[in-house]
């Protein structure tokens, strides 16, 4: 690489990062201040953008229209997060934290499909900036000028919100509230007006990273999820509410992300080495070490225990045998009555319970919060799928071998997880699934890339549906109900006195890292067997059983459920899959309803489905006493 | 000033106050005495609205205010000085205090930096240090300088004489006299009966969540058995 392509690439890099700045910095501030892990962060970028876009077509390409767009648009981003922030936020503070999550991912849904009405599925690309066309030249290579602007932006936003955090009463309060926000509200300043405005001002930095990137990338209905993971990995490497860390951290991965592109394909020692896939997961390779050596980022500090947390969850109750029974008969007989569709639809929710229970048990009982569960799901599909079709094994074989192939991944992936613990740890399982998503979506030549695998069917005696039916409830019954017990038995209480008390459970001997290995590892192979058991029944195997937004369905059915309810994540399971069976075969806006259906029973249950069933039964029940 | 009916209050399922009830009068230090564990501080985060009371009534400047979020009740005039002192760490002293700043009150003395500074001279040398940094006396200082930014009328002080040396007690009981003289009123929570005798006009005794005496200081000096059935150690 010569010095002139070395510092083409580094100008490209800083140009990528000042958008990335922008909405890590915004979601960093929510975060610091409301504790609310905003997955709709990304969504508020992609309003940026399509905003930004409408906006130009409708005052013209001239500079004034231009730049009169970008900051109209970005307000009017700042407004929608402050309409989140009060209709649906606002009325969950004191709901547990992963329920505010659930809403989150509700408004995501909700926002794309807001989104795919609005402006189509069609990628939209935005004119250059008028007045800003021309290249400069650079040592013989010529630079857009608007990308010289951007690097430019980039430590002046930096400026500004640093002058703004300490040289302003809103500042003083932003950070004092990050720190003890019931102390603050005790000092006789109105909260819910503080993070009304902390959200207005994350938004708009949102809503701006988006629309400054109108020239540099066609705004698409894939952006929110794709900038809400690159925005977690810049806030985390950064160091969680860190500004400085945030501006540094969309640098260094900016900056990365550029040289894997400019270095293209190299040969090393005979082998080929392709540095432009590495983009997709250079970041989080990035993140994954800074974590490993910082575990509050680069220069964040570790989170001070949180004031008024939420209660410590309740004690398990274990569902009856005969309780259990009456569920299995049930499930049996459907096959027997109910037609073809409903035979498969149950496959998917037996396969998908399985998932969910396997994600509850090491997020509620185990006390580790994974945003990329699907990894281990996505795993064990390909595995089953590779091995049937690449080596040759008997789908028997295949099905039981990718359970513990899952395993194998989680025993790795595992042993830099539970090295950290809260938002830390989310975020590096979800760098983790990333990282395997990206492998699988480009190692064509094997797993046949963004394709994915095909004809992977059962044997024959398993082809027909009933009857695949039946060997899906066994295996998938037959893990859930092990989890359960595993959860009853002395390892699972060690690991939830590990939740509730990691100093009193090490005090009392427990190796509470150990045991949260083995926890990972465990719930590892068993997202595995759900996966192998759903790659056969559908026969193909895509990228997207190892998304994103898989390992956010996972969630969704879990915390739908009520994350402290040992049955909740399989009510959750099936009915979230049968609720989007039913909506996506009837609009092509299943997200937006879904979204809504999520919404409306986060602020009408925060407990769950099943945990608010079973507090409207308790108090039915000491109303008749 | 401030009337406390029938409170009671839980945390989580542990009922911590079984009906409390007390009385303070402007321009009066009053003393609530118990030991570790009585429910002092509760009965200060229940009236404060930091525990939602389950039951009873807390009236302050002529209004109910057991239903109110701590906001409300803080810009009423009720100061609160937690006993942790919970200072911003990250802050500067400064900046501390302007997260107390209110509006000026009528008919309520008027703090400002320099005149919580005379009070609190230690403070006034270290303007910009963060909080973090500071010794727990200036730290207590602080935290009562910053409620006292809010212009209380009443200010609710949680064992303000806990962890501190002897000559920042003195000290300390040298500004809960200052405050009083300013015509401002204070509840304090204490162990420390010695401490309060010295600053207080009146006193209650709180053991397990119920009041279990109220009277003048003189009358609890004098009574020996009161003393040593719910205040000895």
């Amino acid at each position: 690489m010569t010095l002139a392509s070395f510092i083409i690439q580094l100008l490209n890099g800083l140009a990528a990062a000042a958008s990335l700045f922008l909405v890590s910095a915004g979601l960093s501030l929510i975060f610091g201040v409301t504790r609310i892990v905003n997955f709709a962060h990304g969504s508020l970028y992609m309003l940026g953008l399509y905003g930004a876009y409408s906006l130009i077509e409708f005052f013209g390409r001239t500079p004034l229209g231009f730049w009169g767009a970008v900051a109209l648009s970005a307000l009017a981003v700042g407004l929608v997060g402050v309409l989140i922030e009060v209709l649906v936020l606002r009325r969950i503070y004191r709901a547990p934290e992963l329920f505010q999550l659930l809403a989150t991912f509700a408004i995501v849904l909700v926002i794309k499909d807001i989104a795919l009405f609005t402006w189509g599925a069609e990628d939209l690309v935005g004119p250059r900036a008028p007045g800003l066309t021309m290249a400069v030249e650079i040592m013989g290579r010529r630079i857009p000028a608007y990308d010289l602007l951007l690097i430019a932006i980039g430590p002046v936003v930096l400026g500004a919100i640093w002058l703004l955090l300490t040289r302003t009463r809103w500042g003083a309060l932003v950070r004092a509230a990050t720190q003890d926000r019931e102390m603050v509200g005790a000092l006789g300043v109105d909260q819910a007006k503080l993070f009304t405005s902390v959200f207005f001002v994350g938004s708009v930095l949102a809503g701006l990273g988006g629309a400054l990137q109108i020239p540099r990338e066609p705004a698409n209905l894939e952006l929110d999820l794709a900038i809400i993971a690159d925005a977690f990995v810049v806030t985390v490497v950064g160091g969680l509410g860190s500004i400085g860390g945030a501006f540094l951290a969309a640098i260094i991965i900016g900056v990365a992300k550029a040289f894997c592109i400019g270095i293209g394909t190299v040969t090393w020692f005979g082998f080929e080495i392709s540095f432009s896939k590495l983009t997709l997961v250079v970041e989080f390779l990035i993140m994954a070490l800074v974590l490993v050596v910082r575990p509050y980022g680069l220069l964040g500090k570790p989170q001070a225990a949180q004031r008024a947390a939420s209660e410590p969850a309740p004690p398990l109750q274990v569902p009856s045998w005969t309780f259990a029974l009456v569920w299995l008969a049930l499930l049996a007989i459907v096959p027997l009555v109910a037609d073809r569709y409903a035979t498969i639809l149950l496959t998917d929710i037996v396969c998908f319970a399985l998932f969910s229970v396997s994600l509850h048990f090491i997020m509620g009982p185990a006390g580790m919060v994974s945003f990329g569960h699907a990894a281990y799901f996505g795993i064990g599909a390909y595995a089953a799928g590779l091995l049937l079709k690449r080596f040759g094994l008997p789908m028997e074989a295949a099905l039981l071998l990718a359970p513990v192939i899952a395993g194998l991944f989680a025993i790795v992936y595992g042993w830099f997880c539970v090295r950290l613990s809260g938002v830390y740890l989310a975020m590096l399982t979800l760098a983790f699934a990333q990282i395997s998503w990206s492998i699988v979506f480009q190692w064509d030549s094997v797993t046949g890339g963004s394709n994915g695998v095909f004809g992977v069917w059962p044997a024959a005696w398993l082809a027909d549906k009933t009857v695949y039916y039946y060997m899906a409830l066994v295996l998938c019954g037959a893990g859930i109900v092990f989890l359960w017990l595993v959860l009853f038995s002395p390892f699972g209480y060690a690991l939830r006195a590990g939740r509730d008390s990691p100093l009193r459970a090490e005090a009392i001997g427990i190796d509470l890292r150990g045991f949260q290995w083995a926890a990972f590892v465990l719930v590892g192979a068993m997202a595995g067997l759900a996966g192998a058991v759903y790659a056969f029944s559908k026969g193909s195997i895509s990228p997207s059983s190892i998304s994103i937004a898989q390992s956010t369905d996972g969630l969704i059915m879990v915390l739908l459920g009520g994350v402290e309810t040992l049955t909740g994540p399989v009510v959750g399971a099936a009915i979230f899959t049968w609720l989007r069976d039913v909506v996506a075969r009837n609009t092509e806006f299943w997200r937006a309803v879904m979204g809504g259906v999520i919404l409306l029973i986060v602020l009408l249950f925060p407990q769950g489905l099943v945990g608010g069933l079973k507090l409207l039964v308790t108090r039915w029940r000491e109303q008749r006493a | 000033m401030l009337g406390v009916k029938d409170l009671h209050a839980f945390y989580g399922r542990a009922h911590i106050l079984h009906g409390i009830s007390l009385e303070a009068h402007a321009g009066e230090v009053v003393a609530l005495l118990g030991r570790n564990g009585a429910g002092k501080s509760t009965a200060m985060k229940a009236i404060m609205g930091l525990v939602p009371p389950a039951r009873g009534e807390v009236s302050f400047a002529g209004q109910r205010i057991e239903r109110l979020p701590p906001y409300r009740i803080a810009r009423l005039g009720l100061g609160y000085v937690p006993e942790e002192r919970r200072i911003f760490t990250e802050l500067s002293v400064m900046e501390n205090l302007e997260v107390g700043r209110q509006a000026a009150r009528s008919g309520v003395p008027l703090w400002t930096e320099e005149k919580l500074f005379k009070l609190f001279p230690n403070l006034a040398r270290m303007r910009e240090r963060p909080g973090g940094r500071m010794s727990g006396g200036e730290q207590q200082m602080l935290t009562i300088a910053r409620t006292l930014m809010g212009n209380p009328s009443c200010v609710l002080l949680d064992e303000p004489s806990e962890g501190l040396a002897p000559i920042i007690v003195e000290e300390m009981a040298n500004s809960i006299r200052a405050l009083k003289g300013e015509g401002v009123s204070v509840i304090l929570c204490e162990q420390n009966l010695h401490f309060a005798l010295g600053v207080a006009d009146r006193a209650y005794i709180i053991e397990k969540g119920q009041i279990r005496f109220g009277g003048s200081m003189a009358e609890l000096a004098a009574n020996d058995s009161l003393r040593e059935q719910y205040l000895s150690v």
